[in-house]
């Protein structure tokens, strides 16, 4: 089991009241799923994906990620596993100005601990996945939106993640680059990657396998996607 | 990471937002060169004034007469006339059989009168002394010649002009031979001095040099001597020495033990200390002032790298959320403002050093004997201040940035 919440919660004390944005979050995640969490602002959908990804501290429950509990674990250690278990992929692609492509995507390889060898073989790899080897050495403010999420694709595959973690990943796109971002996800799905999807398009949200839906901080429901929209085949219409 | 990132990172960024580097350093740099200049204009300055005292001779020991403390001024300067020091003391000092450590000692007097020569009547000082004088002092011979030693007890009247009187006097030149009349008692010009500068202490420039006994019996009309000085052979002997001559004049005007002598014994050493300790005190008071603009670049620093941070949240949120630790991240920031501080520095001593290179080319132009002088331990502090001030003005932004939530990738506006 890769993602094991249970009554996972987050509520903010600010000056003795207490504001929940996530309540009794339980759910398990496989290794290799595609999974949508959907629900409209301040659904909560944000705060779990937060501390899912290890960028917040729940307070209360539990989460294990492959087995290993983390709400214990230290600030540093919290960093040592984003960077080697998982990718992040922003809505405003955050792509770091006056900064080439290239060494955007190679930004976690310089935090990562373990390995400071083949770099350029590496951020090349994830270049050709997202198919933009070619820009490397463009500036990033030089691309287009379409260009920008893919290389920020590339950035959060670079370290080789099990986990990629996407916040409303066509939300500042076109629907034709949109696509092509869900077309990305949807192969690196194939190939086995585990990705965690947030938005709050119904539409967006149907192109993964499986939809956690939220409401005012709780999870409402947890099914399959029936009608499971592929971005090739749209893309294709587009066209 | 590797070690290099951190400087590449931190070049990126500085290089991002150029114009605020700029400012940034141009403020360590405007400090650290005040400084530089400062010390060195101190120590230079110190130098000038110590050299001057110096150029006098510093194993020479004042004799005045009358009582005065060790460290108030003469009675002299209070205008009391005393008359207890005479040519018999001044032989006495100068007699190798009395005190071995004394090369020579020469005898002065004072007055100011009008001189004439064919030309120009000017008021000037005239100083009686004795012959001895190029032994004990500095005394260099521009054209002709100092006093014979026979010419002391010939009465011989003679002059030996300071080089500012002598141009006074003769304003077409060559003053030798030429006669200058003091109250009305013609004197042969023998030698004209080199100039000396404009020396605070005991400038020679403007005045009439004349045998002592002359002055003391033609134009003064007295026995005594208005001070004495003597030559120690050596520096280290001087305290000593000076022990030797209190016992021998209180000898010869038959002071009793205890009781307190009429003249008193100086050395230039102690006023050389209290000049240091002055100017000392004086070097430090100005590095202090200068020291300040140093501290108002340091919240510059403080003030430029807060703005980064704020600035920079998104991008600190993006690389902790791609696995930078809290650490890395202060180290990074810490670094940005030690680069900041260290070229500041660097760029502030060199301009520093030019400035005060540039004024001892104008100072000595001005009449000064002012030399080129930067201590190394100015540039030393320099360099050492600049970095803690990198380090304690980066520290705080550099926690602060720290502490940014990875989160604040996230946020969308």
């Amino acid at each position: 089991m890769l993602i094991e919440a249970k009554r996972l919660a987050k509520i903010y004390a600010n000056e003795g009241i207490e504001t929940p944005a996530l309540l009794d979050a339980t759910f398990q995640i496989d290794q290799g799923e595609f999974v949508s969490i959907m629900g409209p602002s301040g659904s909560g959908k944000s705060t779990l994906m937060h501390i899912l990804g290890l960028l917040d501290r729940s307070t209360g429950g539990e989460y294990r990620l492959e087995g290993r509990d983390v709400v214990s674990l230290s600030d540093d250690e919290l960093a040592r596993l984003r960077n080697e278990e998982i990718g992040f992929v922003f809505q405003a692609f955050n792509l770091l100005p006056r900064t080439s492509v290239f060494e955007n995507v190679e930004l976690p390889l310089l935090y990562d601990r373990n390995s400071a060898e083949n770099t350029k073989e590496r951020v090349m790899a994830a270049l050709k996945s997202v198919n933009m080897e070619h820009r490397a050495s463009f500036f990033s403010s030089q691309l287009s939106g379409g260009e920008k999420q893919r290389v920020a694709i590339a950035r959060a595959l670079v370290n080789n993640p099990k986990i990629i973690f996407a916040d409303e990943p066509t939300g500042n796109l076109d629907s034709k680059s949109g696509l092509q971002v869900m077309r990305i996800f949807q192969k690196l799905s194939e190939e086995g990657k585990t990705i965690i999807l947030v938005t709050h398009e119904t539409f967006t949200a149907e192109h993964a396998k499986r939809i956690l839906r939220m409401m005012d901080g709780r999870i409402v429901s947890d099914e399959s996607v029936a009608n499971r929209r592929f971005a090739d085949q749209e893309n294709m219409l587009l066209k | 990471m590797k070690l290099s990132d951190p400087y590449r990172i931190a070049y990126q960024a500085l290089s991002a937002s150029r114009l605020r580097f700029f400012l940034t350093v141009l403020g360590i740099v405007i400090g650290v060169a005040s400084v530089i200049l400062v010390m060195s204009a101190g120590a230079s300055a110190q130098r000038l004034i110590l050299g001057q005292v110096e150029s006098v001779g510093s194993n020479l020991l004042a004799v005045l007469p009358g009582a005065s403390e060790e460290d108030g001024p003469p009675a002299m300067a209070f205008g009391v006339v005393s008359k207890t020091l005479t040519n018999g003391d001044l032989e006495a000092l100068r007699d190798g059989r009395n005190i071995p450590e004394i090369v020579d000692a020469a005898g002065y007097v004072t007055g100011t009168a009008i001189a004439e020569s064919d030309s120009e009547d000017i008021v000037a000082s005239y100083q009686g002394v004795s012959a001895s004088l190029p032994n004990v002092e500095t005394v260099k011979v521009e054209s002709g010649r100092f006093f014979f030693p026979d010419e002391d007890t010939r009465m011989a009247r003679i002059a030996v002009l300071g080089s500012g009187v002598a141009g006074k006097l003769f304003p077409n030149g060559d003053a030798l031979g030429k006669v200058v009349t003091i109250k009305r008692i013609p004197f042969t010009v023998v030698g004209v001095l080199k100039k000396r500068g404009s020396g605070t202490f005991s400038s020679t420039d403007d005045i009439i040099h004349i045998p002592l006994d002359t002055a003391q019996k033609d134009l003064l009309g007295i026995k005594y001597l208005n001070y004495a000085r003597a030559k120690v052979g050596r520096t280290e002997d001087v305290d000593r020495v000076k022990t030797e001559v209190y016992r021998l004049l209180n000898q010869r005007h038959d002071i009793e033990p205890g009781q307190e002598p009429d003249f008193s014994v100086r050395s230039l050493e102690s006023t050389l200390d209290i000049l240091r300790s002055l100017t000392n005190v004086l070097k430090f008071f100005l590095v202090s002032i200068a020291a300040i603009s140093l501290l108002v670049g340091g919240i510059g620093i403080m003030n430029s790298m807060l703005i980064a941070v704020n600035a920079r949240v998104r991008e600190i949120g993006l690389r902790k959320a791609v696995g930078a630790r809290p650490g890395e991240i202060m180290f990074q920031f810490l670094l940005e403002s030690i680069i900041i501080t260290l070229l500041g520095g660097i760029i502030g001593i060199l301009i520093g050093v030019s400035f005060a290179y540039a004024a001892s080319l104008i100072i000595p132009k001005l009449g000064y004997d002012w030399q080129f002088l930067v201590p190394l331990s100015s540039i030393g502090v320099s360099f050492g201040v600049c970095f803690v001030i990198g380090m304690v003005f980066g520290l705080y932004p550099a926690r602060k940035a720290s502490k940014v939530s990875p989160m604040e990738a996230l946020r969308y506006e």
